[in-house]
């Protein structure tokens, strides 16, 4: 479970602040949906949960099961369960997929005092996940991200979270850039993924997810704050009016 | 994953400010005064008991160098090298000129020791396996300390010795090879190397002789302001072949120090010359203050038909390196390759590349330059493939990559290529990546700590070298990677 209260950040060398006060619950098992005009500080409110250190947390306080993240590196925070599928996912040149996968599996794996996984064990899962996606093999001989297509990157995003199974999945945009199979493929890893114990953040600006992704809970994020939360008919009503009656312009 | 794992193990059981092998070992020396007169190239020959033409040759040598001036077109900065402030020769007092390990000053021996190379043949022949057997040439400052194997070595015919050793004992075959590949006037460097070389080793390989074990000379600068002019000089004789391996470290000091070696190589008709470096002099600190001048010069003839020179160099030490390990492909059908990590963190600064010179029919080339540049340093390729009119189907691939690591680095690539003949193919291949913070973010997101994302992008950005270099120094090469970029993210 995530429970975020009252936070307030500002960019770390500037006198910016972003988020304003942000309270937010996802419990275990939950799906919900973040919506809200550009700038409102979706990205950074997933940056900030996912332990960037752009940014200065000038009050509140980040819990994940009951355990305060904001003392942890980013890398620990992965290996508590938190995962964040980029907005823009970042390029790792020379470094093949495969290789890359391998290294974050077993470095989580180690984090938690668990044995490094197999060789022949890992391909079976890498195989299985990437199948699953609809991802070419020679894709995972490559350097990761590097010279992929905007929705290959998002879908190799999907692939990671597969196989690390984080407890609080938070997925930036990942609709962005995909085409309308890839869009259907993509969630329905994500739902392969619903799981009681397992809670998702789900920020994007488009109904058209929210269709294959059933949230539970839609939240309005507005000039850093989460203004209004409600079932998965609040998206529909913001697909028709805008932003306008949270105080946005449309 | 092993290998990241160990490497990681490694980064963090060192003190990050701390140069491993910046240690100084106490022991008295033998010194001339400061300064470079005739009298030190004539001090440096007697200590050496040099037969006169050796004398005349280096002579003849300083007399061109005061003619000479200190190359710039080099993107390197440094302030003017005061040479008569330098001191040209130190040798161990104890024990000099050793005739066995026993003679040799144990402070010395322990020196090695620390370095993890151990010069006692017993030592080295408890735990290893003849086949990975090594020999080595130690040299300490100005001089030759101890050669390992020579009498294993002997039975095959292979001579490897001290280069002072070989003037005494093989002055012919010095006297007919010596600067036929790097004329006494190449450059400004080279020249001061031939007044004042020191030491250095010898190997001849004779024909038909593939050499039974890894060869390798093993470079110490240990004296305060004094320089080290290394020499080497390889031959390997028709259809021989043999592994080399150089090695360098220095003890940890405020002030900058000199080292301008002269390497050359020598292959006969079908003969194979594999040269590798693990360059790790002291650095200098983070703002620049002290760490080695690497003024080098190393250049292979592959002077037979169908003969073959690599050089495979890592290259992590130095304030300053200035090396460009070259190929003159004479023999019709031979071939040259480089394969080279260079890199910088810190205050480094790296101007280094190569040169593959094509003057027979049909000879190939393959250039792997992968530069890494961290911190504040700045590092520079600087690669020559040429063609001469006769060289017609000469073929070369050039591939050049660089990776940034932050944003305060610089890499630069400056390729000269020069076609006399129509016939001939070159390729040029080059790319810049650089690892910023958000890249590091993205990894440590995915649950990798920052010191193993740079040991995994640096792996994989420099595999296809590494894979070159004998298996056991391979490991090191890498260790010594991911010491040297420590701390060098965030
Ligand atoms: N490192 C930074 N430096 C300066 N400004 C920043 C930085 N990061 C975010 N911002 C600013 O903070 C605000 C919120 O940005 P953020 O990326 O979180 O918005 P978003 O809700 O994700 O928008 P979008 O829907 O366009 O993705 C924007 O005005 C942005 O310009
Ligand atoms: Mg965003």
């Amino acid at each position: 479970m995530l429970e975020i209260r009252n936070l307030v950040v500002k960019i770390a060398d500037e006198d910016k602040q972003i988020l304003n006060g942000l309270n937010l619950t996802v419990n275990d098992g939950e799906v919900a949906a973040i919506m809200g005009p550009n700038g409102s500080g979706k990205s950074t409110l997933s940056y900030v949960i996912a332990g960037k250190e752009d940014y200065e947390v000038l009050d509140g306080e980040i819990l994940l099961n009951g355990e305060n993240v904001l003392e942890m590196e980013a890398d620990a925070r992965a290996a508590a369960g938190i995962f964040l599928a980029f907005q823009y996912p970042l390029e790792i040149p020379g470094v093949a997929t495969m290789t890359f996968l391998k290294a974050a599996m077993n470095a989580q794996r180690k984090a938690r005092g668990e044995a490094e996984l197999l060789t022949p064990d890992f391909i079976k899962q890498v195989n299985a996940a990437a199948d699953a996606l609809s991802i070419d093999k020679a894709m995972l001989r490559r350097p990761l991200n590097v010279g992929f297509s905007g929705g290959e990157k998002k879908r190799m995003e999907i692939l990671q979270m597969a196989l690390l199974q984080p407890s609080m999945c938070i997925l930036d945009e990942t609709d962005s850039g995909l085409d309308i199979d890839a869009l259907r493929i993509v969630a329905e890893g994500v739902n392969a993924l619903r799981d009681k114990s397992r809670g998702f953040l789900v920020i994007t600006h488009y109904q058209r997810l929210l269709d294959h992704i059933i949230p539970d809970t839609v939240h309005v994020m507005s000039k850093g704050r989460i203004v209004k939360t409600g079932g998965k008919e609040l998206a529909l009503e913001l697909e028709k009016s805008g932003y306008a009656a949270y105080g946005e312009a449309a | 994953m092993a290998a990241v794992q160990e490497t990681i193990d490694q980064v963090k059981s060192i003190d990050v400010t701390e140069y491993k092998y910046g240690f100084i070992t106490e022991i008295e020396v033998d010194k001339p005064a400061k300064g470079l007169t005739e009298d030190t190239v004539r001090y440096i020959s007697a200590r050496k008991n040099e037969p006169a033409w050796m004398l005349e040759w280096r002579l003849d040598a300083f007399r061109r160098w005061k003619t000479m001036t200190e190359p710039a077109w080099s993107r390197v900065n440094y302030p003017p090298i005061d040479y008569q402030e330098l001191y040209y020769y130190a040798a161990p007092k104890k024990g000099a000129s050793p005739k066995s390990l026993d003679e040799v000053d144990p402070a010395i021996l322990d020196a090695y020791k620390k370095l993890g190379i151990p010069l006692s043949e017993q030592e080295i022949l408890a735990g290893v396996a003849p086949e990975n057997r090594v020999a080595v040439d130690a040299v300490f400052d100005s001089v030759s300390v101890v050669t390992t194997f020579k009498k294993e070595l002997a039975q095959a015919g292979v001579i490897f010795c001290s280069i002072s050793d070989a003037i005494q004992e093989h002055p012919e075959l010095v006297r007919k090879y010596l600067a036929t590949v790097v004329p006494v006037t190449d450059n400004y460097f080279a020249t001061l190397n031939c007044a004042v070389f020191t030491d250095g080793s010898f190997v001849y390989i004779p024909k038909g002789v593939r050499c039974p074990m890894e060869l390798s000379t093993y470079f110490r600068i240990n004296e305060q302001n004094t320089g080290q002019f290394e020499r080497t000089l390889i031959i390997a004789d028709e259809g021989s072949y043999v592994s080399y391996l150089e090695g360098c470290t220095a003890p940890k000091r405020d002030e900058n120090q000199l080292h301008a070696a002269v390497v050359e190589l020598i292959a006969l008709d079908d003969a194979e010359i594999k040269y590798s470096t693990v360059q790790n002099w002291y650095p200098g600190d983070a703002e620049g203050k002290g760490g080695i001048y690497n003024f080098v010069t190393k250049r292979g003839d592959c002077r037979g038909k169908n003969s073959k020179i690599s050089w495979t160099q890592v290259e992590t030490g130095s304030a300053i390196t200035w090396k460009y390990p070259s190929c003159i492909l004479r023999g019709d059908g031979s071939r040259g390759e480089f394969y080279s990590i260079a890199v910088s963190n810190g205050a480094q600064q790296v101007d280094s590349g190569t040169k593959m010179i094509h003057l027979g029919k049909n000879t190939t080339s393959k250039i792997i330059a992968k530069g890494i540049a961290a911190g504040k340093s700045d590092s520079t390729y600087r690669g020559m493939v040429s063609a001469h009119r006769k060289a017609t189907g000469a073929r070369n691939f050039t591939n050049c990559d660089s990776l940034l690591i932050g944003d305060q680095c610089g890499a630069h690539t400056i390729p000269y290529i020069e076609a006399k003949t129509a016939t001939a193919v070159f390729e040029h291949e080059a790319t810049t990546s650089k690892i910023g913070e958000d890249q590091m973010f993205y990894c440590q997101q995915r649950g990798l700590s920052e010191e193993e994302a740079v040991a995994l992008i640096v792996n994989g950005f420099v595999k296809e070298v590494l894979q070159q270099l004998p298996m056991e120094f391979a490991v090191e090469a890498q260790k010594l990677i991911s010491i040297s970029l420590e701390g060098s993210v965030g």
